[in-house]
């Protein structure tokens, strides 16, 4: 059986097909303006790359913020749902999942059979999310992907006391013409977002082993920062950025069960 | 055609209440009377919703509430450009919409009413906050009228045998105040008449809320939001004893009649915070989407909560007792014991916590109140950020992900 997850989130679009528990492929797209065409362009894509046809796909559920407009999903679940359903899949062991995206990061604690027990969302504001380092990067003039290996070698992280992405950027530019090293800058600037996350992690209680998705798990030093602040081992699903649409794929293979049960 | 334009559905016509067009009456009659006070000879004073009214009545004197008005202003969806005119006046965006909304009316005469009638003189009850001693202060300056603070001892643990004396020593002043604003003595005949019809009306309106307690509810915690208006105006007054024993007969014929307001109600929800005035059809009808009812909420059982501490015969040395103790006045441990009695009366299955950017009295402290209801009693929260009338603090998509989402790990 055939099924798959679509994440429309604010920055990319994301698709998973999975065929009995096993990963058929994943896809990453920009939304762009129109979040119900990306859905349907990253799925194309997704099918066209796999090679199989449309009508194999049992079930589709959609998911992320744009969940809603993808009018040919069959269901949409949220994403908090979803993710620990793909968090799960990756590793059942995992009771805690840390999912920091472009535009929200989320905490999510789960029982042993992937559901949620309770969560905790930052949206309102860009401090402890993907755009922050972006911002960030941009100020420093880095790119994005060197990040979490310069900020390895800042020996001394320099403080960043405000929390405010705004004022957090200025207070960037003004230690770099104090003379700062761009890796003590860069290592403080992942401090920040990991006392941004993990003050939200601590709200909801952190239980072992806790597994990180969303695109910044792809950054060494923002993964380090947090194992710091949470005194545990973090492990990183290899399909951290994709976790969302593979969550929904496997949700969907619930759903296909039940209707032809 | 034209019959099938206007054809209702029927079902939905069953569950609304119909004492709905009675109250609405009632509070136009009551804001055409005070907005006419002055042509009738009668005085206004405004008073804060946590303040002994009742005093006022037996005084003849017209009650009006900033508070409510600001809850009518949300609620027509004017909030934000009176925010904005306030704090073009020099107002923080932090201070209270209520207070920003009110004190914008004042200098504009917008909002839904035109703004409310100047008072003749202010009453100030600190029991809700420390945020109306300020706009009162602000509004006394403005209007040139004189103002009468109430101070209420915050309960840490017990109201202590110093803190009572204190606010009846208060009480006694407060009735000197109003017979030198009013010209005249005090009734105290009139006065144990008023404390007997308000002890009468808190009870009905707490029978009221007590009816969703039914499974299903007849009623939810949106209809209690609008209902409210009148323990809190006109309390002490025949006209809320009437009105709320009609309510009360209605609710108890939904429950024989088995109409339920949420129809296929399933999910049991209990309300934390003021309401989110411009937005209760919206949270309304995405609960109900998931079937799920919200039977109760923390604030409009605040006014009735206190009932059992009032001695309806001696009115002037408990009232003020039992107005010190609601429910924003008291320690955490003091609210969580009547939120885990409100748990267990309207048997839910859930909490819902509106984070009020407005009212920090109300909202510091959920998070460990959260950690506690989950800890203690087990059942699953959900916290929103919001706020009750500036609507540039709600993003829809961002609660609506949250409500999804809480929905899904309850449904489980
Ligand atoms: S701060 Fe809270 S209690 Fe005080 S006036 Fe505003 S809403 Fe009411």
């Amino acid at each position: 059986m055939i099924t798959a997850g679509i994440d429309i989130g604010s920055i990319t679009a994301k698709a998973a097909i999975l065929e009995d528990g096993r990963i058929l492929g994943a896809k990453v797209l920009f939304t762009g303006y129109n979040s119900r065409l990306a859905g349907q362009a990253v799925l194309d894509d997704l099918i066209a790359e796999i090679g199989i046809t449309r009508d194999r796909i049992e079930v589709i559920v959609a998911t992320g913020y744009g969940r809603n407009s993808v009018d040919f999903a069959d269901k949409a679940i949220t994403e908090i749902t979803c993710h620990a359903a793909g968090a799960h899949f990756i590793d059942p062991s995992v009771r805690f999942i840390i999912d920091i995206g472009g535009q929200d990061s989320k905490v999510i604690r789960i029982d042993e059979n992937g559901r949620v027990v309770d969560f905790a969302m930052n949206d309102k504001c860009a401090a402890g999310t993907g755009r922050f380092l972006e911002v960030m990067a941009r100020a420093l003039e880095v790119d994005l992907d060197g990040f979490g290996d310069m900020s390895l070698k800042g020996e001394t992280p320099a403080k960043i006391s405000s929390i405010c992405t705004v004022f957090a950027e200025s207070e960037v530019i003004s230690l770099i013409s104090k003379g700062e090293t761009r890796e003590n800058i860069i290592a403080g600037i992942h401090e920040s977002v990991a006392s941004r996350v993990s003050a939200l992690a601590k709200r909801v209680g952190v239980t072992e082993p806790v597994m990180m998705t969303g695109g910044v798990a792809k950054n060494i030093g923002a993964l380090r920062a947090l194992e710091i602040k949470l005194e545990t081992v973090i492990r990183v699903s290899p399909h951290a950025q994709v976790n969302g649409a593979l969550g929904a794929a496997v949700l969907a293979g619930g759903i296909a069960l039940t209707k032809y049960s | 055609m034209a019959d099938q334009a206007i054809a209702k559905d029927p079902e939905k016509e069953r569950r609304k209440i119909k004492s709905v067009s009675k109250m609405k009456e009632i509070m136009t009659t009551y804001y055409i009377e005070a907005k006419t006070a002055r042509e009738n000879g009668k005085k206004v004073a405004w008073i804060t919703s946590g303040g002994p009214v009742e005093f006022l009545i037996a005084m003849d004197v017209i009650p009006v509430y900033p508070e409510n008005h600001g809850a009518m202003i949300g609620a027509s969806k004017m909030g934000v450009d009176l925010c904005e005119k306030a704090e073009e006046m020099g107002y923080s965006r932090d201070l209270c919409s209520y207070a920003r909304t009110d004190i914008a009316c004042s200098i504009t005469n917008g909002g839904p009413i035109g703004g409310l009638p100047a008072p003749d003189f202010l009453v100030c009850c600190n029991n809700i906050c420390g945020t109306v001693l300020k706009w009162y202060e602000v509004a006394a300056r403005f209007y040139n009228v004189p103002l009468f603070i109430l101070d209420t001892p915050f309960i840490h643990s017990t109201f202590s045998e110093a803190s009572r004396k204190y606010v009846v020593q208060q009480t006694y002043e407060y009735i000197a105040f109003l017979e030198k604003q009013c010209g005249k003595k005090m009734d105290f005949e009139r006065m144990t008449e008023v404390s007997r019809l308000a002890v009468q009306g808190l009870r009905l309106w707490q029978e009221v809320l007590d009816t969703a307690a039914h499974k299903p509810a007849p009623m939810t915690a949106f209809d209690a939001f609008f209902h409210l208006a009148l323990i809190v105006t006109l309390r002490g007054t025949q006209t809320v004893v009437d009105y709320y024993s009609q309510l009360l007969a209605e609710m108890r014929q939904r429950i024989a009649d088995g109409i339920a307001m949420v129809p296929n109600e399933k999910y049991r929800l209990l309300w934390d915070n003021l309401p989110v005035w411009y937005r209760t059809k919206w949270l309304s009808d995405k609960f109900s989407s998931h079937n799920a009812c919200l039977v109760g909420d923390t604030y409009t059982s605040a006014w009735s909560g206190v009932m059992d501490l009032i001695d309806e015969n001696n009115f002037i040395e408990t009232g003020a007792v039992a107005y010190s103790s609601v429910y924003i006045n008291v320690s955490l441990d003091i609210m969580f014991e009547t939120l885990k009695k409100l748990i267990k009366k309207y048997d839910v299955d859930g909490l819902v916590m509106h984070s009020n950017r407005s009212c920090k009295p109300y909202s510091l402290g959920q998070y460990d109140l959260q950690q506690m209801v989950m800890r203690e009693l087990k059942i699953p929260t959900l916290i929103i950020e919001a706020d009750m009338v500036d609507e540039r603090s709600f993003s829809e998509s961002q609660i609506e992900t949250r409500i999804d989402a809480f929905m899904e790990t309850l449904k489980k």
